[in-house]
């Protein structure tokens, strides 16, 4: 392919089989290719490639070892108080949730038969029959009452404990129908329900340890901070079950070494791959890259309390001085959306399309700062290794002042404690924010008055009441343009520049098929485990 | 033994008690300056005020320092290392497996890096100035000057990656044969006696030449001693003590110092145990491992000690 192309990469290769999935036709793909300078005849044999890869049967059997980026004696088996990647991959693969979000970020059915609600505030779920625990005991309506209102025990340490106090109560009806009632109407009851912490545990458990779901696998061995594995469950309800016979997870935290154990084949899929070291697995036959626009973010956070952030014209002026396509190009090597300074990504049903981003204009940013009245001063930006790619980030951004007669100071501060002591406090700050499924939800934790997370210290009435409104409509259409308001308000006055919404890229060998991105993070939304398969 | 020798081991050891003592004081009182409150950092998300005082309360974080220290070493006194802040199981239940590890890896390196270290110590010193004793020192020299991740990752991108000899990973607890054992502990095992050894290697010189010097050794040579029962009869027994303390300071490292190792081969050993236990301040932990690493420290560079006072023929 590369003899008759020119600056054809795997990179894109995956690019065009991403547009794919999220369904661009093949009108739009070949316009992209012949803007990228292929040729037809040789855009036409990569589409074929990438369709292929799509369109194959599962093959059954085999052993699957893959690594995440950390593990910690703190690792659990509790779905309400997993916090990191390894956790979430061993929640997916040894429970399940009663909803499963698919690529599109929509809610499907998994333990649930089905979600149904007049209000919008009372929700009858019913529960699929005949599904079992590994233990051997049958799945009811107790278990989701149980599962449901551990979040609710301040006890318990959840850590979607401010997102379940919307519960009002969970019933039983029968043994097969509960009923949930929210504090006030919440439409996105569904999608909240298919995070990874809502997993569905057996009544009364309390140990743990044990792994005791009704998922794909049952747990043969869990070591915290070591590495877990897991055995086919036999008696899994869907009937496809998981394509291999057992896997293994571990997590390898040095970038290098983890790329080195995938390329040595001691491993088959390895996560949050850095742009870095991309070129070196797309350097050899066998590998590949996944890449997902899962919608998270680093982005430069100014508060709007505290000087120069309240300085009329400074925040307005910074958000021109971004240069949102080098940082996308260079900072992220194109492995990301450029972003238009609100949370709600690309990839979400709800991102408002016509919200521009900021053009790099550094010359209205110059007049912009004159009239704040801070061209010329010092202004310090504080950045970590905490926050992914920050560093790079703020040298783009001091770069650009330069131009201009604009000094920053870079202050480049350890990551150890840097989400306590900097993150939220400093004055002008990154911050790294992780996919979440809906806007409520993002704008909810990062912009409401209440917020808990709100960065900029951003207060508007309007938006809060909006935010309220939107929460418990059905009609998807009103709600939209709801949205899309939102985005337009928290873009023009927050404090907050998202420069870009960055895919977290997967390596895998080239032996592991069915892997599809997912809104929900890297590795299919940590739950590849019962989807992908080995190719012997 | 006569009295003498006695006096001095017996003082020996009391120093080593009282480094032990005063090490536990300075390990407390530095991990409670750790930035960061260990309570708002185990809540995480879901870390309100009061549920971060309630924590507090409950794992004592406000007592006075002096009574936690108090508590903290009388419980080691007993043997009991306390509880893991993170996830509540006992903290010797979490250091016991990845301790044996991390020992495993340490004899392993041991068995081999000494005897090399020795071998070409002692041979470089007796040819001293010949090609044969420049050969080694340029290996040796230049060994301790490349810094071990740079030898572990590429000993990784050429045995693993390459030519796909050898594992990038080494699982310590999947081994069920001795050729298993080899397989897995090879690269872990060449990248620390890499590092371990070249240093030896540079002491025992040293320490050998500086004998050779002596006009004792002087004295064997007039009287017609061959050059191998000169240095295996008169110089090495008077070299023991300086070199047993360059193996005991070098090996010290095995145990504490072998993160890049253990991170890069991600082997499960003690001292990747210790860095996650810093990043979830789990203190117990932290504390623990600290204290173990010191008490390896210690027994190794105490037994150097005695070592070099046995041999020493003037107490004798």
């Amino acid at each position: 392919m590369k003899n008759t192309t020119t600056n054809w990469t795997p990179t894109d290769d995956a690019m065009i089989e991403n547009a794919i999935r999220r369904g661009a036709t093949r009108r739009e793909l070949l316009q992209m290719m012949l803007a990228g300078g292929v040729t037809l005849a040789a855009s036409s044999a990569i589409l074929g490639r990438s369709g292929a890869a799509l369109a194959a049967t599962p093959v059954k059997g085999g052993a699957l070892k893959a690594a995440g980026t950390s593990a910690s004696t703190a690792d659990t088996l509790d779905p309400a108080k997993a916090s990191l990647s390894t956790d979430y991959v061993r929640i997916c693969a040894f429970y399940n949730r009663l909803t499963f979000l698919d690529k599109s970020g929509t809610a499907q059915m998994e333990l649930a038969d089905s979600f149904d609600t007049k209000d919008a505030k009372v929700w009858t779920v019913k529960l699929k029959k005949d599904v079992t625990f590994h233990d051997g005991k049958t799945l009811s309506s107790a278990d989701v009452v149980y599962s449901l209102n551990r979040h609710l025990d301040p006890s318990v340490g959840s850590k979607v404990a401010k997102i379940a106090k919307q519960i009002a109560s969970v019933k039983a009806i029968d043994k097969n129908t509960v009923e949930i009632t929210l504090d006030q109407p919440n439409a996105d009851l569904p999608t909240i329900l298919g995070m990874h912490h809502f997993m569905i545990v057996a009544e009364g458990t309390t140990d743990f340890s044990k792994g005791n779901g009704t998922g794909a696998f049952t747990v043969e061995h869990f070591e915290p901070g070591v590495r877990s594995v897991g055995l086919k469950n036999k008696n899994y309800f869907k009937s496809s079950g998981a394509n291999v016979d057992s896997f293994e997870f571990f997590a390898i935290s040095d970038e290098t070494a983890r790329v080195n154990a995938l390329l040595a084949g001691d491993i088959h899929l390895a996560n949050s791959i850095n742009p870095r070291s991309m070129r070196l697995v797309e350097a050899q036959n066998g590998f590949q890259l996944s890449r997902t626009s899962s919608g998270g973010y680093t982005n430069l956070n100014i508060r709007l309390d505290l000087s120069p952030g309240d300085k009329a014209g400074f925040i307005e002026g910074m958000k021109y001085l971004v240069n949102r396509e080098q940082i996308q190009k260079s900072v992220l090597r194109g492995m990301a959306d450029i972003g238009n300074d609100q949370p709600i990504s690309p990839a979400n049903p709800y991102y408002n399309a016509n919200l521009k981003a900021k053009a790099f204009d550094p010359d209205k940013a110059k007049h912009l700062f004159e009239k704040a009245g801070v061209l010329g001063q010092s202004i310090p930006i504080v950045a970590s290794e905490a926050a992914d790619d920050s560093i790079e980030m703020a040298v783009v951004i001091q770069q650009a002042g330069a131009d201009i007669g604009m000094k920053f100071d870079v202050q480049r501060v350890p990551s150890d404690g840097y989400w306590d002591k900097y993150w939220l406090v400093a004055p002008i700050h990154f911050g790294n924010i992780n996919p979440r499924p809906t806007p409520d939800i993002l704008f909810s934790l990062l912009y409401g008055t209440e917020a808990p997370w709100n960065e900029s210290q951003y207060k508007d009435q309007k938006f809060d009441k909006m935010l309220h409104e939107a929460r418990g409509l059905l009609d998807q259409a009103k709600r939209k343009e709801i949205y899309d308001e939102m985005q337009v308000m928290v873009s023009e006055n927050a404090g907050t520049i998202i420069p870009a919404y960055m895919a977290n890229v997967d390596a895998l060998s080239g032996k592991v098929k069915g892997l599809e991105p997912n809104p929900l993070g890297g590795m299919m939304g940590y739950a590849f485990a019962e989807y992908v398969w080995l190719e012997a | 033994m006569n009295g003498q020798v006695l006096s001095l081991v017996t003082s020996r050891l009391a120093t080593t008690l009282v480094t032990l003592l005063i090490v536990s004081f300075a390990v407390f009182f530095a991990t409670s300056m750790l930035p960061g409150d260990t309570a708002a950092i185990l809540l995480g998300q879901a870390a309100t005020p009061e549920a971060v005082a309630g924590l507090r309360k409950a794992m004592h974080l406000n007592d006075p320092a002096i009574i936690r220290y108090l508590r903290w070493i009388g419980g080691l006194f007993y043997g009991d290392l306390g509880t893991s802040y993170a996830n509540n199981m006992p903290v010797a239940q979490l250091i016991g497996g990845r301790f044996v590890n991390s020992m495993k890896l340490a004899g392993v390196t041991t068995l081999f890096s000494v005897p090399l270290a020795l071998l070409f110590g002692i041979t470089a010193a007796m040819f001293r100035g010949s090609l044969y004793d420049r050969v080694v020192t340029f290996f040796t020299i230049g060994l301790i000057s490349v810094p071990e991740f740079m030898v572990a990752t590429s000993a990784v991108l050429i045995f693993s990656v390459y030519l796909k000899w050898l594992p990038a990973l080494a699982f310590a607890n999947e081994i069920h044969s001795f050729g298993e054992l080899l397989r897995v502990f090879a690269m872990p095992v060449i990248t620390l006696t890499f590092v371990v050894a070249a240093q030896m290697v540079r002491m025992t010189r040293a320490a050998v030449i500086e004998t050779l010097n002596t006009p004792y050794v002087e004295m064997a040579l007039l009287k017609g001693a061959s050059r191998p029962r000169l240095v295996l009869r008169h110089a090495l027994p008077n070299a023991l003590g300086p070199i047993v303390n360059a193996m005991a300071l070098s090996l010290s490292y095995l145990l504490g110092g072998v993160i890049i190792v253990e991170t890069i081969f991600n082997y499960p050993g003690i001292a990747k145990l210790m860095v996650d236990a810093v990043a979830t301040r789990d203190l117990p932990l932290v504390q623990s491992c600290a204290m173990i690493f010191c008490l390896g420290f210690l027994i190794l560079t105490t037994f150097a000690d005695i070592v070099a006072i046995l041999a020493n023929p003037r107490l004798r």
